[in-house]
């Protein structure tokens, strides 16, 4: 919403300086977004008067111009437009002034061998019109050396304020002076509306043609012909009203309802009558119709939007624009002016379908105020009949303005409750009159009142909106902060839930191992949520922003994938990144699951990457990935006793180089892994990759126990021992296997057990492999005996070999 | 006597000039050994008398005293000498560039350290954290936060939406983390204290916008929160979370469907550089919106609006980490670029707390 400072004082009696008046309206929730102050940026252009103009010695298109500015010599400019003439009186900018439009300062120069002093300006260099045909001419009357501004009258402030939706009422300057004269920054004006009385019937008739239960799309609708006018360019007052805030001039009738729209927020609308042809009949559109509208498109129609039509189709798009085939111009004799009432949603819906931002939607869809359409048509019919003359019929008026009656019972207390601001009642009541709500007392109670609701304020519907309007303009700077306390000075409770705490401290945990963190998409591609066990229909996005962004994500990984792909392009082979964030399983909120997972490419390993003196790094692989899971879950403090590791994982996962975790089968909680060389061809993804993902909700959680205290410290004085031992399995027997074995050959005795060597090739059968383990014992009150040691290890092998079939390596 | 000069010189010399220990000891069994010529001096000290054994021995074992000193003093320095060479062979190149620990590659993404930033601030206030789901209902997402039927952001230009299904509901992307003050206030009962950092998304891309970004908000409800209580909130947030000793804020009244009064919070700052300073300056910059709980939202969410009452509050969290650590596009959070996350991002351990300051 745009104004200027004098449009606003035809509104506002004040004495306030341009400065007040923004901050002010700033405060009071009209925030202002710009002001403009010709009178600033145009202050150092000045008249000039071009006392002799001759043709540049070397550019038969230059002209070299002597120019009077006022004081001292006159000056020597060097101009190249075509009308540059002797006797001109124009605009001229000395060295050191700033050319809005070219965003430069001039300088003195020198031009084809000539001295230059200055320039003499365009009204577009200024940016004053889109004219950059010749340098502005300008009257007799000008005096050279005469600020130009002044000249011209261009000292009056544009201010543009960003409107929020609910203020239907400061859509035009009568409003927003209102909210300022209560604010305290003057008096608004009041300027009374009386009716013009007709001469004649109105010939035209108007018919509200809607089915039951559609009546709210256009309550009211008034009509009026005036006769006999005479159409032209509107006076100067009003054109610069309009071209102060960027709108174009027309003609007399179509700038009368632009400036209604502003001044009083009533957008209008003016038939030529003798385009019109029959009745007006105002309804929904019908399928396929179509109109060329004032901006010279055509627009498509469709049932859901109102049309006002006639006997040759549809003559304007209710509430948005007009058709140009019953628009008028210099032609117009005889004039229909309309000024209804819409329903705001419909008026929105059908602007947006159309991609028509007008005016007139801007208010209607925000509501009009209903009690102003008959007013509206009477002062639009002053301002015809004031500037184009001609004979005014009787007012039709088809339906109703139904002006909605609201009134709250209000407590005034309700300020203090809610805002947490004293104020005196008079003084709340003082501000809800100025603002146009009638305050009555309440014969039974001094604290409450009701409070009627100016038709103009649709949006007030309750106390809430009564404390709103009362702290706005009483300043929200009164309110004082005061300390919300806790509800217990206590110190406080832990309030992360389990949950919340794994997210946190996995995030830690994995940047712990070297891992970068990246946040990616949600959304990620149907195939890619296809390789990944998503891309059911539920998740389908119905309006994806880009065909790439289509599905939820069944899985980090491949949103991963993609950033270290996008990362080897640029050079960067070697990288480990992961995320912990959303993954979608289905569209019900406890589908939702939280997941951490990693991917490591090339050599990126948590040891060092790269070539390097001490020896290069080889590249990622499972381990890798079963590395990083394994310390997550460690740091996680997960008891991994009850921990399987499974050979095989999902079939994104390289079915002989990959492993799923689980706490038995229902109780999977993840997996690890490289990728399948399939799944890396049609993401086109490449290098050596390894990753894991943990659903971390899976996780069981750990067992409440009674007490902090951690079990008691058992320890030995007596020296463990170890003991290795070489065995002979079948190929695909599993290390896990035979550790397990050992550890089970005596609980009590041993303690730990690991894989130390693998071995397959010369020396071990096809087929078989030699898997040497160390296993520790820990003798607990005495020395073991040789004898004792020996029946350990003979248990040890014979576990083994009963579990794995294994034979020990000679 | 000359005898015994004589092998005191000879053996002297022997020892110095023993270059390494193997040697020295050749000189040691030679004069003290078993056969050595001072052993066999000694042993001649038996066949004589008493008087020519009490002078001899005395001669001898002046002689063997002193050979004893000279071999241990040459022993010292030739064992310091032989650890010297040790040394000077076992120099390597300490400028070596040695591999970088994990701890000091990894990084924290700046949108998980201003979450960790948010809880320590807020949990020292009293509040818990709230979340929510992505995939919303249009109910909880629009209708129960007071958002008109054909409000613009119900449609399909500005929210993601998923395909209607058989009974004519449809899912959508949250477009704020509102939803989740609803499933706060629909579960629980007041008194409220929560915030809710979430991810959220709008059909919006551009310089400044993306499709995905995240948010917090805040919610109190109780029989007295008020704005001025709101007020002290946001400066004590902003102050903690900018890490500043004073904020200047301006709250300008504004709207928005949920919360009745509304505003919008601007921080004063200076700019400067491509820098922004907070608690100077002459500079607004919007911040926030906020207001008291809509009395239609309290009432859809089963609270009577006139027994409780209480305000809210919200952020965009990729902004205020933009603000804070001068990170000048929003795009690159989500592009995993490693050069961007190296840089902007945080060391595994810069743990946020109050007691030790939010950031490093």
């Amino acid at each position: 919403m745009k104004f200027t400072l004098s449009w606003l004082k035809d509104h506002l009696e004040t004495e306030a300086s341009l400065n007040e008046i923004v901050e002010t309206l700033t405060r009071i929730g009209l925030e202002v977004e710009h002001v403009v102050d010709p009178a600033d940026t145009l202050k150092n252009f000045v008249v000039g008067h071009v006392l002799d103009a001759q043709r540049h010695p070397d550019a038969d298109r230059l002209r070299v111009c002597m120019v009077d500015i006022g004081a001292g010599a006159p000056v020597q400019v060097v101009c190249g437009a075509p009308n540059a003439r002797t006797g001109l009186k124009t605009v001229f900018a000395s060295p050191g002034t700033y050319i809005p439009a070219k965003k430069f300062t001039i300088a003195k120069g020198v031009i084809r061998g000539v001295e230059s002093l200055g320039m003499l300006c365009s009204a577009a260099e200024l940016e004053l019109s889109e004219d950059h045909d010749g340098i502005i001419e300008l009257a007799e009357t000008a005096t050279a050396g005469q600020r130009y501004v002044d000249f011209a009258g261009l000292g009056d402030p544009v201010i543009e304020i960003n409107l929020t939706p609910n203020r239907a009422d400061a859509t035009g300057v009568h409003g927003i002076a209102r909210d300022l004269a209560a604010a305290g920054l003057g008096r608004l004006k009041d300027h009374p509306i009386k009716p013009v009385a007709g001469a004649f019937a109105c010939p035209v008739s108007v018919k509200l043609d809607f089915a039951a239960g559609d009546e709210h799309l256009a309550p009211a609708f008034a009509l009026r012909l005036v006769r006999g006018v005479k159409n032209g360019p509107s006076p100067a007052w009003l054109q610069k009203r309009l071209t102060s805030i960027g709108l174009r001039p027309i003609n007399a009738l179509v700038d009368i309802t632009n400036y209604l729209t502003f001044d009083r927020g009533r957008p209008l609308h003016v038939f030529d009558a003798k385009k019109v042809a029959g009745a007006l009949v105002v309804r929904r559109a019908k399928s396929g119709e179509e109109i060329v509208a004032l901006d010279g498109k055509t627009y498509k129609l469709d049932p859901s939007i109102i049309t006002i039509a006639d006997d040759k189709g549809v003559e304007s798009i209710a509430g948005i624009m007009g058709g140009e085939a019953s628009g008028c111009d210099e032609h117009t004799t005889d004039v229909l002016i309309e000024s209804a009432l819409w329903d705001p949603l419909t008026i929105a819906r059908a602007g947006r379908a159309l991609g028509i931002v007008s005016d007139a939607r801007y208010r209607f869809e925000r509501g009009v105020d209903p009690a102003f359409c008959v007013p509206g048509a009477e002062l639009a019919t002053h301002l015809v009949q004031e500037i184009c003359g001609g004979e005014a019929s009787e007012l039709l008026v088809a339906g109703s303005p139904n002006v909605p009656a609201r009134t709250i019972d209000f407590p005034w207390t309700e300020v203090q409750r809610l805002a947490g601001l004293d104020l005196d009642s008079s003084h709340m009541a003082g501000i809800l009159e100025k603002l146009g709500f009638d305050v009555l007392r309440q014969a039974t109670n001094a604290n409450r009142v009701f409070v009627k609701v100016p038709s103009w304020r649709a949006d007030v519907e309750g106390k809430s909106d009564l404390v709103e309007e009362i702290v706005r303009i009483a300043g929200l700077d009164a309110i004082i902060s005061t300390p919300l306390r806790r509800e217990s000075a206590d110190i406080p409770a832990p309030i992360l839930t389990l949950l919340q705490k794994r997210t946190r401290l996995a995030r830690r945990a994995l940047a712990a191992q070297g891992l970068v963190e990246a946040v990616t998409w949600s959304f990620i591609s149907k195939e890619r949520a296809e390789l990944f066990g998503g891309g059911a229909k539920e998740l389908a996005l119905a309006n994806p922003i880009a065909a790439d962004l289509s599905d939820m994500r069944p899985s980090l990984l491949p949103g991963l994938l993609a950033a270290a792909q996008r990362n080897a392009d640029r050079g960067i082979a070697d990288l480990a990144l992961f995320e912990v964030g959303q993954i979608f399983k289905g569209d019900k909120p406890e589908d939702q699951k939280m997941a951490a997972s990693a991917v490591r490419r090339g050599t990126a390993r948590a040891t060092g990457a790269g070539r390097h003196w001490s020896g290069a790094a080889r590249p990622v692989d499972v381990f890798d990935a079963k590395t990083d899971v394994m310390a997550l879950l460690a740091t996680l403090g997960v008891a991994t006793g009850g921990l399987q590791v499974v050979a095989g994982g999902p079939s994104f996962l390289h079915p002989g180089r990959s492993g799923t975790l689980q706490f038995g089968p229902k109780g999977v909680i993840g997996w690890f892994g490289e990728f399948h060389p399939r799944v890396l061809e049609a993401l086109d993804v490449n290098g050596p990759l390894c990753g894991f993902e943990i659903t971390l909700d899976a996780i069981p959680a750990p067992k409440a126990k009674p007490t902090k205290v951690k079990p008691k410290l058992d320890l030995s004085d007596l020296m463990p021992l170890e003991r290795d031992f070489a065995f002979i399995v079948e190929a695909s027997v599993q290390a896990g296997d035979i550790l397990k074995a050992a550890l089970a050959a005596d609980r009590a005795l041993i303690t730990d057990a690991n894989v130390f060597d693998v071995y397959q090739g010369t020396g071990i059968p096809e087929g078989k492999k030699s898997v040497a383990i160390s296993v520790t014992l820990q003798p607990r009150e005495k020395t073991l005996t040789d004898a004792e040691i020996e029946a350990v290890m003979q248990k040890i092998v014979a576990e083994v070999t009963k579990k794995t079939g294994a034979t020990l390596r000679g | 006597m000359s005898d015994l000069n004589a092998l005191e010189t000879e053996t002297l010399a022997a020892i110095a000039a023993a270059n390494d220990e193997a040697a020295l000891e050749n000189v040691r069994l030679a004069a003290l050994g078993k056969k050595g010529s001072i052993s066999a001096l000694l042993a001649t000290l038996g066949k004589m008398s008493p008087d020519e054994r009490k002078t001899e021995g005395a001669k001898i074992n002046v002689l063997k005293d002193t050979v004893s000193d000279a071999l241990t003093a040459r022993r010292t320095i030739l064992k310091e000498a032989a650890l010297e060479a040790r040394l000077a062979s076992e120099t390597v190149d300490v400028t070596l560039p040695v591999r970088e620990a994990p701890v000091e590659t990894g990084r924290i993404h700046p949108i998980s350290q201003v979450m960790d930033e948010l809880t320590a601030i807020f949990a020292d206030m009293g509040f818990s954290i709230a979340e929510g789901p992505d995939v919303e209902e249009d109910d909880i997402n629009f209708t129960k936060l007071n958002f008109p039927e054909g409000h613009p952001a119900r449609e399909m230009h500005d929210t993601f939406f998923f395909n209607p299904k058989e009974d004519g509901t449809r899912k959508l992307l949250r477009t704020h983390t509102s939803p989740v003050q609803v499933r706060t206030m629909l579960n629980g009962k007041p008194p409220i204290r929560v915030i809710c950092p979430g991810r959220t998304y709008r059909c919006d891309s551009d310089q400044t916008h993306t499709p995905m970004f995240h948010q917090v908000e805040g919610l109190v409800i109780d029989k007295s929160a008020n704005l001025g209580h709101l007020k002290w909130i946001l400066e004590e947030f902003c102050k903690a979370f900018f890490e500043v000793p004073n904020v200047k804020m301006r709250f300008r009244p504004s709207f928005f469907p949920f919360t009745e009064p509304s505003m919008e919070v601007d921080i004063q700052c200076k700019r400067s550089g491509g820098e922004i300073r907070f608690g100077e300056g002459e500079d607004w910059l919007e911040i926030l919106g906020c207001g008291m709980v809509h009395p239609n939202v309290l009432r859809n969410c089963g609270i009577d609006p006139d027994e409780y009452q209480g305000f809210a509050w919200g952020m965009g969290i990729d902004r205020i980490a933009m603000l804070k650590y001068g990170m000048p596009d929003l795009r690159p959070f989500f592009e995993g670029d490693l050069r961007w996350l190296s840089h902007y991002g945080f060391r595994p351990l810069d743990l946020p707390s109050l007691a030790g300051g939010l950031s490093a």
